[in-house]
């Protein structure tokens, strides 16, 4: 298992690559931290938002090789959370997010136990049943205000200190989450415990037969899964100031996966690179009107037809070709 | 390729692309500008989306095209039902081009989220679309308007008229989430104001498309009027299935809420006889005839009242802008509040300081295809509902901007 195919190597091979890889870091870092003064900071936040939400699902499609069609629901739900939790109950915007983290987790863990009981294409219509569940639970439920959604939700201070009013200083903040829940993310899948999920993922009774206890593994990565969603879903009720249907909805579930496989399923930037792509198309392009859902469709036939490994899979398997390795 | 040279290349090329991105703020001296933020390809884009930037357009033009000195420049969004979306557009629309004004806004969930960013940036929105009360009530804004129609307006108004008729028993068929409910609870209102009762309703899920079961509960209960509350297909599908059942023969059906391009997707034949309200008719009068007649050149329909809606809020924006001298939107405002609305829709509009513009409205009976006589010909207005009656009374609003 020393290579896992379209997985970025968990160490580089030699030690002048180690110093391009950090050249690279280094400069994505400077672009990151320099974005928000040249672009829309919101539109960056938005980004950032669903590219945490997209590794989220990364972490179950990509290596644990979980399709869900379900995960609108932990991102929706946390926002519900957070924006309850902020709005009428007045928590602090740390304590909002942690509310809604929470929530995830806990649906994540009992909705996970349950759909992991099968697989395939069975995993995935139980997830897709739970979604619509789940959002019809909230165009009725009178907390979450309906069709109308939790609207004019407050920014406010951070550790009582930051005014997140500023665009700035949020951006920063919602920089510094995706950073965490993607760090987590990488940190998961570069561990034995990641190794497993891959095993588990190339060939289910070998890793059964090897003693590892398969579905408490599939329930720990979709825990975890759902918690990363929620994470983006309950930072991006922040940014938006509101909750509403549209992220519970299936369509959403199935943008998230849109992007993942633009990205590059099963690469740690891919979600990153599907999501700007995807989210920048939405706000780009939203004078087009219908052709925008055209456009998106064919994006997706190319993708799947001509770089299956999505964008950033392709770049990694070119530059892997290009050193011969 | 060396990985340091490729490294250059792309600081390069995000150098290049950044360097194209805006970047200017824009000042007070920048010419005023007019978003359209509509649904330009989802189930609202019929009433309000193409149509709505059209009327826009033509209110520009029929203003003169400029304002303090400078030509009047229009922008429109597709909020694609996402308020997400919506509240992304409206935000860089103020934040980085200096759109003074939006209007439209179809889909509650977008209306009330740019409306809660217009009042905090200080920027006008004039809702010439969507139902919910919300707007002029809790969330209600000293920079909003909601110009065309609300829940209250619809369902009040057609309850109100068909109830002083002597109509008792009612039957309500409604959509299940907030909207159905709304005008289902607005319409009970004004029912027991005239002693009239719910004697039975059923709901519905979105998107259904099988009636009879609320139909023939609707057609056994003896009611005497059958209400619907519902938009869209729905609608559509339900009144074709009423007309199967024949229902309107010896019930009376009256939709709380419909558009003329409602009735022109479910056809005479399944419309017939039902009674609505609406802001605006094309065929009302000859300046309303005149002004569809060119709007149909353009789009190949008639107008809806929210196309109308839009047409007559830029007008007035515009008037009050020229008036006021400056896009302050304080000074903007209080013209605009300042100036009765007399415009070829609407006579004696008045903006209330909850954010509701009252002005009558029309009660209508749907023609029979004998009665048709033209292409779009499908009203007969039988009766004008005065604004004062046809709002949500002042003294009801949860609006906290009225003073008490």
């Amino acid at each position: 298992m020393s290579k896992i195919p379209g997985a970025l190597p968990a160490r580089p091979a030699g030690s002048s690559l180690g110093v391009s890889r950090g050249l690279i870091l280094v400069a994505v870092a400077a672009a990151l931290l320099a974005a928000p003064f040249v672009f829309y900071p919101v539109m960056l936040m938005k980004v950032l938002c669903f590219a945490l939400f997209a590794t989220a699902v990364n972490l179950l499609l990509g290596y644990a090789g979980l399709l869900s069609f379900g995960h609108a629901m932990y991102f929706g739900g946390a926002a519900y959370v957070c924006a309850y939790a902020r709005k009428e109950l007045g928590w602090t915007p740390e304590a909002s997010i942690l509310a809604g983290v929470a929530f995830s987790a806990v649906f994540g863990l009992l909705t996970g136990l349950l759909s992991i009981r099968r697989s395939g294409i069975y995993f995935a219509m139980v997830t897709l049943a739970l979604g619509q569940l789940f959002y019809f639970l909230c165009l009725q439920s009178p907390a979450t205000g309906g069709e109308d959604g939790i609207q004019s939700v407050p920014r406010g201070l951070l550790f009582g200190a930051l005014d997140l009013e500023n665009n700035v200083t949020l951006y920063y903040f919602v920089l510094a989450v995706t950073g965490f829940g993607m760090l987590a993310a990488y940190r998961a899948i570069n561990s034995p415990f990641g190794q497993i999920l891959t095993a588990i993922r190339e060939n289910e009774p070998r890793a059964i037969s090897l003693g590892y206890r398969v579905a408490w593994f599939k329930a720990l990565a979709f825990t975890l899964s759902a918690a990363l969603a929620g994470l983006a879903g309950a930072t991006k009720v922040l940014v938006f100031q509101l909750a509403s249907l549209t992220d519970v909805s299936a369509p959403m579930s199935g943008e998230v996966v849109l992007m993942t496989l633009v990205g590059g399923m099963g690469t740690v930037l891919g979600p990153v690179v599907g999501a700007a792509i995807i989210v920048s198309m939405q706000n780009y392009l939203a004078d087009v009107g219908e052709w925008l859902i055209v456009i998106q469709g064919l994006i997706f036939i190319a993708t799947v037809s001509l770089f299956r490994r999505g964008v950033v899979g392709e770049i990694a398997a070119r530059l892997r070709r290009g050193r011969g390795t | 390729m060396s990985r340091l040279g490729l490294l250059l290349r792309a600081g390069c090329a995000a150098l290049a692309i950044a360097s194209a991105a805006p970047a200017a703020e824009a000042g007070p001296d920048d010419p005023v500008k007019i978003g359209v933020l509509t649904d330009m390809s989802g189930p609202y884009s019929d009433v309000g989306g193409p149509g709505s930037v059209e009327a826009v357009k033509m209110a520009i033009e029929d203003f003169g095209g400029s304002t303090l000195g400078k030509p009047v420049v229009i922008v429109s969004g597709d909020h694609q039902n996402k308020a997400d979306i919506g509240s992304n557009i409206a935000r860089k629309w103020f934040d980085v081009d200096g759109v003074d004004m939006v209007t439209d806004l179809t889909n509650s969930a977008v209306a009330l989220a740019v409306q809660a960013l217009a009042k905090d940036q200080k920027k006008i929105n004039l809702v010439s679309s969507t139902h919910t009360t919300e707007l002029t009530n809790k969330a209600c804004s000293p920079y909003g308007v909601h110009w065309t129609f609300d829940a209250y307006a619809l369902s009040a108004g057609t309850a109100g008229a068909v109830a002083r008729e002597g109509a008792k028993k009612w039957y309500f068929i409604s959509a299940d989430y907030t909207f159905g409910r709304n005008l289902e609870e607005n319409a009970e209102k004004i029912l027991a104001k005239y002693g009239a009762q719910t004697i039975g309703k059923s709901r519905h899920p979105l998107n259904n498309s099988d009636f009879s079961s609320n139909l023939l509960q609707a057609q056994a209960s003896g009611a005497d009027v059958i209400a619907v509350a519902n938009t869209g297909n729905d609608l559509s599908n339900l009144m074709k299935q009423a007309a199967e059942f024949q229902i309107g023969k010896s019930q009376k059906l009256v939709m709380l809420s419909a558009f003329v391009t409602d009735i022109h997707a479910m056809g005479l034949d399944n419309a017939k006889g039902s009674v609505l309200t609406e802001a605006f008719y094309w065929n009302r009068d000859a300046d309303s005839r005149k002004w569809s007649e060119r709007f149909f050149k353009k789009m190949g329909k008639m107008p809806t009242m929210i196309q109308a809606g839009s047409y007559s809020a830029t007008l007035h924006y515009l008037a009050a802008v020229n008036a006021a001298g400056s896009k302050d939107a304080d000074k903007v405002m209080q013209k605009m509040r300042d100036t009765p609305i007399n415009d070829i829709f609407w006579k004696n509009g008045r903006i209330r300081e909850d954010g509701v513009m009252t002005h009558d409205m029309l009660l209508i009976q749907v023609k029979s295809p004998e009665q048709s006589k033209e292409p779009w010909d499908y009203y007969d207005v039988v009766g004008v509902i005065p604004g004062e009656q046809a709002f949500q009374p002042l003294s009801e609003s949860a609006c906290p901007l009225i003073k008490r």
